[in-house]
């Protein structure tokens, strides 16, 4: 009996271990294959779409074939229209997120670099963070106006709050034993802070920036419905009152297009910052 | 004027180690109690205990982590360097960067590069810590210490957490270190043959206090074979407590 215990042991493990360096061999070739494989079931919703509105089955009041929608983005571009409008679009949620961002940040810096400022910090800002800060759109419409001012006001509230949550959470989250080590070493304060503290917080504030980002988009979404005479809402609920589904399609493929190259960047940042981190290295 | 006007400067330079009436308590417990400790300049002492026993808590009161209750007397060597068990390396800094962490001399990278290859590290100098193995990152954590050229070394568990055979290379390591630079040099470890191996002398903590103090003069390097190395290490392990025959 114990023979064959000792036997049958490594037989088990032989398998398990040589399956290791296989799967990590086919790992490289296999993203640029299933990359192509995704984009393949879009293009068929895309030629169904196409061809549910050629055979008639999908009214143009109802939803614009793609080919119509490629034609009017064409058009749009081609007057200038499109460009204007999201020149327009594009200055409110750069505007709005660079408030919203600073605001976050040297709100989490206080709070969380002190006890004080934590005191005097945290419990608004845990307690406003549960309020959907889309409901003070009525409450900003009359406080701004219908300008400019309410509509980059709710953008950079969007962006505030994700950046101070995850910039706290990742200066509180500091490793107490690196911590420890700096001192150690000599480092003051300010040092600790500058070493240890704020490259320690990064990975979770670049996340909350990712969130910022999403959530900026939303408010400018939302902000771009009150009573705008410019910028990519404004298209679309002027097309509404057309009837013009392909416009609106244009305006909100744009919308997705933006959100997508937003959250590229913050990603290229993060593999620049984050180039030390475990996870980054082996991919 | 007061007696403690009077009283000689702290003989620190000179590497010697002072603790007169040392007390630590969390809450009920005393962990240290009225502990005085003498090291003399250059010594390798190793510091032997059970779990629980205060050899940390010692170990970070000398590194100046924890408050000194005002009725105790400290006199500390300086600058002192600690290892610690885990490497304690910052992620987002190059190991060389580490090396110089808080160094404000200038040239730092240069010494950096010197302690690296001191630790036979110094082909690894560019990379990020997350691509160490334990071994590596230990010894970067030692060439850390060394560039500050510390007069009191100081080593908790610095070896517990790695394997077998890159402990014996560390021993070899931080020994050779040892002699080359001489710092005052204080190892906590609840090791017995890491404690035998090393020091010239090994203390054990019990109660609070230093319960056995037993010189080593073992000639090195250092066997476990020896007849000598085996009869200390029975004698650490009784006062330790442990049973012959459990340690068999």
């Amino acid at each position: 009996m114990p023979d064959t215990q000792v036997v049958a042991a490594p037989r088990q493990l032989a398998p398990r271990a040589s399956a290791t360096p296989l799967r990590r061999a086919a790992a490289p070739r296999k993203p640029s294959a299933a990359r192509w494989r995704r984009f393949v079931s879009p293009l068929v919703l895309v030629l169904l779409w196409q061809a549910a509105s050629m055979a008639g089955l999908i009214s143009p009041r109802t939803l614009a074939a793609p080919t119509t929608v490629l034609a009017s983005a064409w058009e749009l571009i081609e007057t200038g229209e499109l460009p204007y409008h999201l020149v327009v679009s594009l200055g409110r949620v750069a505007t709005g997120f660079v408030i919203g961002v600073t605001t976050g940040a040297l709100l989490a810096l206080a709070a969380g670099l002190s006890r004080r400022g934590e005191e005097v910090v945290d419990a608004p800002m845990q307690m406003l963070r549960t309020m959907p800060f889309l409901a003070l759109v009525p409450l900003f419409i009359l406080w701004f106006g219908i300008g400019e001012t309410p509509k980059i006001a709710l953008v950079a509230l969007g962006a505030t709050f994700p950046v101070y949550l995850t910039l706290f959470a990742g200066i509180r989250g500091t490793d107490p034993k690196l911590a420890e080590a700096a001192k150690v070493f000599g480092l003051d304060r300010r040092g600790l802070i500058r070493h240890v503290i704020l490259p320690g917080a990064l990975p979770s504030a670049l996340v909350g920036l990712r969130y910022a980002l999403g959530s900026a988009w939303l408010s400018l979404v939302i902000a771009e419905q009150i009573n705008a005479t410019a910028g990519i809402g404004f298209l679309v609920n002027d097309a509404r009152e057309f009837l013009r589904t392909d416009v609106i399609v244009v305006g909100l493929v744009v919308y997705a297009l933006l959100g997508l190259g937003a959250d590229a960047l913050v990603r290229l940042v993060e593999r620049r910052a984050l180039a030390w981190r475990p996870s980054l290295l082996k991919a | 004027m007061s007696p403690m006007d009077i009283q000689a400067p702290a003989p620190a330079m000179h590497g010697a180690l002072r603790v007169r009436n040392l007390t630590r308590r969390f809450g009920e417990n005393t962990v240290l109690d009225a502990l005085n400790l003498d090291l003399a300049p250059g010594s390798f002492t190793a510091l032997l205990g059970r779990s629980g026993s205060g050899k940390t808590t010692l170990l970070r009161t000398l590194a100046g982590l924890d408050e000194v209750p005002p009725e105790a007397v400290l006199d500390l060597p300086r600058p002192a360097a600690v290892v610690f068990q885990e490497p304690r390396l910052l992620p987002w800094k190059r190991v060389w960067q580490n090396v110089t962490l808080g160094l404000l001399t200038t040239g730092a990278r240069r010494r950096a590069e010197q302690a690296l290859t001191e630790v036979g590290l110094s082909h690894r100098q560019d990379v990020w810590p997350a691509t160490l193995s334990g071994g590596e990152a230990q010894r970067a954590a030692l060439a850390r210490a060394l560039v500050r050229e510390p007069r009191l070394l100081l080593l908790d568990e610095p070896f517990a957490a790695l394997d077998a055979l890159t402990r014996i290379r560390m021993h070899a390591l931080v020994l050779d270190l040892w002699r080359h630079h001489g710092p005052t040099t204080l190892i906590v470890t609840h090791d017995v043959d890491e404690a035998v191996l090393l020091a010239n002398r090994v203390l054990v903590l019990n109660g609070g206090r230093i319960a056995a103090d037993i010189p080593v003069d073992l000639p090195r390097p250092r066997a476990h074979a020896d007849a000598g190395f085996a009869a200390l290490r029975r004698r650490l392990l009784a006062e330790l407590g442990v049973d012959q025959k459990e340690a068999a």
